[in-house]
């Protein structure tokens, strides 16, 4: 605008002096030069008044700048409804798996089948179950946790766990209610993306079905020591093994419970531990699994009586000062030791299990087995972790009234056989991140009598969304 | 009966009780418990679950921890998802309801300021940022006065029968803390304007505060330990545009920062990040002192 009429006026001064008379000259000089130093002083003014506009603009962005900084930090605490969504996240997993043995005659000899999984997997690529958690706290008294598991093949969702737990309480009190997994050992709380191998310990396969979570209610205390020193006690419904039927009795009050205590603390900075005893005691009703007896006739076994799991647990972690970013060593153990005491029926008709058909013999039962594992692992560089698991088994004295009677031969019952299985596995993996870890496994598994197998694995598990927690 | 006496004796050292007559203070990182102690003094006992040796977001949820908090009046953590993956276990699982969120006994000190670094794109592909901010805010000499405040306040409501002592003691480390931050402020006017390196992203507060001007990280991206291709472009970058220092904490390995230096000339330095992290940095005080002399070095 300024500059237009600037240009204006100096068109006039040019074309003046045509039309000027030769005696005005010099006033029409002495005009010009006035107009162009005027002209000169205009265009000075414009070029600062034009820099005091960028500066009013730069600092207009600075003021914007720091008042967005304020908005997002107001905003951190936003007040539509969805600041109230729980914490969301999401485990993925999927898995090689190169067997030399069919994974589906899979069993491990000498001890009662489970009802559960307790295979090695598929062979080839497989997507393993996916995890949804969601968790929140429900009011200033309880938090809330679902964790469901979708089976990638028969299109099912499962509750892992879904429990409440109270906050509010006090003097170390701790109430769980609903379905969680068991406090029974270290592994059987940890969720399997938490593992360290890619399979559970054979021991937490045949005394626990690979995973107990149970329907229930559990109790804990903390004690006000420096100490660390837990007491905890569980009632639940007896929905799984080692308790039975599937699913759990029919019946009112409680089908399994569970006592537990653990101790720990730190040695130093570098050196955390902790150790634990717990006592599953289950009564567990017509538990059944299928065996082929002396003949080859599929026969269907089942328990009744009294199953009694104690299990040993222990757990020491350490990283120099203190500090896992680098290098880090855990050693793991577990020893399980099961009691058994009932009656058995064989039952040569498998469409009747309940053991008043023809067919069906019925004895006494007696068991004492054990089984124990011990893993170490070995983080030797940011991310990357070597380890190596020894698994072993011993299925201990089984007494079977039938057979002391003569009405069957041991033979009629060949997965209840002698047996030790054991197993070697080493394992490397490489966590880029927090949230992500790949990881190969190498075992040789001694589970089927006389059979040994090579299981390869090659996994990937990963974590979306709320962040994980960091349990010891 | 002396075997009986001896194994009682034991368990007596084992089952130690937390102080019964202190207010017990539970402190996340060991900045937060120093702070604790200069405004307590004997009216209060803390206890801190890290030291300056171990990175605060990598802890687990540790037994002796659980044990501590059990116990506490008082919990002070930086917070803004800082301890996410161990301080909400510690929470759920301690059976004590004073210091659950929302009760005067849970304090998350960086509510207090005004966070830096607050991520415009939440995504994890840009490595372990935190929602809330730049959780290491106790570096900014000005944020611990702020907190301070706060946590006096805390002491006061929690324990009301000291008020006195709280009240005189945080008054005291006030005018302390003020006129020593008067001579951090005239030391560190050197230090405005020069390039600096940092391990991870938690030297932010304090270069901000000394006005330094950050041009790298040797992690890649937050969280993400170093790696050879990104030490390799840093190491270009510092050909080009040199920075006058490059720094890590006492967690961190110094081997990243010995490789800088030795590949483009940058000096190394450690920085005692928190209390406990050099021999000078005794308390909160000697914290600020000693960054700033290893700082001022580099500066000349």
């Amino acid at each position: 605008m300024i500059r237009n009429k600037l240009c204006a006026m100096a068109l006039a001064v040019a074309v003046a002096p045509a039309y000027a008379q030769e005696s005005e000259s010099s006033r029409m000089r002495e005009e010009l030069r006035q107009l162009q130093q005027r002209m000169q002083s205009l265009e000075k003014r414009l070029q600062e008044s034009e820099a005091k506009a960028n500066k009013a603009q730069e600092s207009a962005a600075q003021a914007e700048n720091t008042a967005a900084q304020a908005a997002s930090q107001a905003s951190s605490r936003p007040a539509s409804e969805s600041a109230m969504n729980p914490a969301v996240s999401a485990i993925l997993n999927g898995v090689y798996g190169n067997l030399k043995r069919d994974p589906n005659t899979y069993r491990l000899n000498g001890f009662v089948p489970t009802m559960g999984d307790v295979g090695p997997g598929k062979r080839g690529l497989s997507l393993g179950e996916s995890e949804l958690a969601i968790t929140s706290n429900i009011d200033h008294l309880f938090r809330g946790t679902l964790i469901t598991a979708i089976s990638p093949d028969n299109d099912t969702i499962g509750v892992e766990e879904g429990y409440i737990q109270t906050i509010g309480l006090s003097n170390g009190f701790t109430i769980k209610a609903g379905r969680f997994f068991s406090g029974v050992g270290y592994l059987n709380q940890i969720h399997a993306h938490a593992w360290d191998f890619t399979d559970a310990p054979l021991a937490n396969k045949v005394f626990l079905g690979t995973q107990l979570n149970e329907d229930g209610i559990q109790f804990k205390w903390v004690a006000p020591t420096n100490l660390y020193w837990d007491l905890g006690a569980e009632l639940g419904r007896g929905r799984a093994f080692p308790a039975g039927p599937a699913g759990g009795r029919n019946k009112n009050g409680f089908g399994s419970s569970n006592l537990f205590t653990h101790i720990g603390g730190d040695i130093g900075a570098s050196t955390a531990w902790q150790t634990g005893v717990s006592y599953l005691m289950t009564s567990p009703r017509n538990r059944i699994y299928s065996d082929a007896d002396s003949t080859g006739t599929l026969v269907t076994d089942s328990f009744s009586g009294k199953s009694r799991l104690l299990v040993l647990d222990g757990v020491l972690k350490w990283a120099p000062d203190g500090n896992p970013t680098y290098n880090n060593f855990k050693l793991q153990g577990e020893y399980f030791r099961r009691n058994e005491d009932g009656r058995l029926t064989y039952n040569t008709d498998p469409a009747s299990a309940a053991g008043s058909a023809a067919g069906t013999l019925t004895g006494s039962y007696k068991s004492r087995q054990t089984g124990w594992y011990l893993q170490g692992v070995y983080q030797f560089l940011p991310a990357w972790r070597v380890g190596y698991r020894y698994d072993r088994l011993d299925s201990g004295t089984t007494t079977l009234g039938l057979i002391d009677s003569r009405a069957l031969s041991a033979a009629d019952f060949p997965i209840l056989g002698r047996y030790n299985p054991k197993r070697n596995t080493v394992m490397v993996d490489w966590s880029p991140s927090e949230f992500s870890r790949i990881r190969l496994q190498v075992a040789r598994d001694y589970a089927r009598m006389n059979q040994p197998d090579n299981q390869i694995f090659l996994q990937y598990i990963v974590s979306l969304g709320a962040h994980g927690a960091h349990r010891f | 009966m002396k075997t009986l006496f001896r194994i009682l004796s034991f368990f007596a050292i084992i089952f130690s009780f937390p102080a019964a007559a202190a207010l017990n203070v539970f402190a996340c990182e060991p900045e937060w418990a120093a702070l604790a102690q200069e405004l307590g003094g004997d009216k209060i006992s803390a206890y801190s679950a890290t030291t300056a040796l171990q990175d605060a977001h990598r802890m687990e949820a540790k037994p002796s921890l659980i044990a501590r908090m059990r116990s506490a009046d008082l919990v002070i953590c930086s917070g803004s998802e800082l301890e996410i993956g161990w301080l909400p276990l510690l929470l759920t699982q301690s059976g004590n309801d004073r210091i659950q969120p929302g009760r005067p006994g849970f304090l998350e000190a960086s509510q207090f300021v005004m966070r830096l670094e607050m991520p415009k794109v939440m995504d994890r592909a840009l490595g372990d940022i935190h929602p809330s901010g730049n959780p290491h805010v106790h570096l900014d000499p000005r944020n611990i006065a702020r907190i301070a405040d706060a946590l006096a306040g805390r002491l006061l409501e929690i324990d009301p029968a000291n008020a006195d002592v709280y009240r005189s003691r945080a008054d005291s480390f006030g005018k302390r803390w003020q006129s020593a931050l008067q001579r951090w402020e005239q030391q560190a006017a050197p230090l405005k304007g020069m390039p600096i390196v940092v391990y991870h992203k938690d030297m932010s507060y304090f270069i901000n505060w000394a006005g330094m001007r950050e041009v790298g990280s040797l992690e890649p991206k937050p969280g993400i330990p170093p790696t050879p291709s990104h030490l390799a472009d840093l190491v270009e970058r510092m050909k080009r545009a040199p920075a006058k220092v490059v720094v890590y904490s006492p967690y961190n390995s110094p081997r990243a920062a010995e490789f800088l230096s030795q590949q483009a000339n940058v000096p190394g330095v450690m920085v005692p990040f928190t209390v406990g992290g050099t021999e000078k940095a005794k308390d909160l005080f000697g914290l600020f002192d000693d960054t700033l002399e290893r700082l001022l070095k580099t500066a000349k």
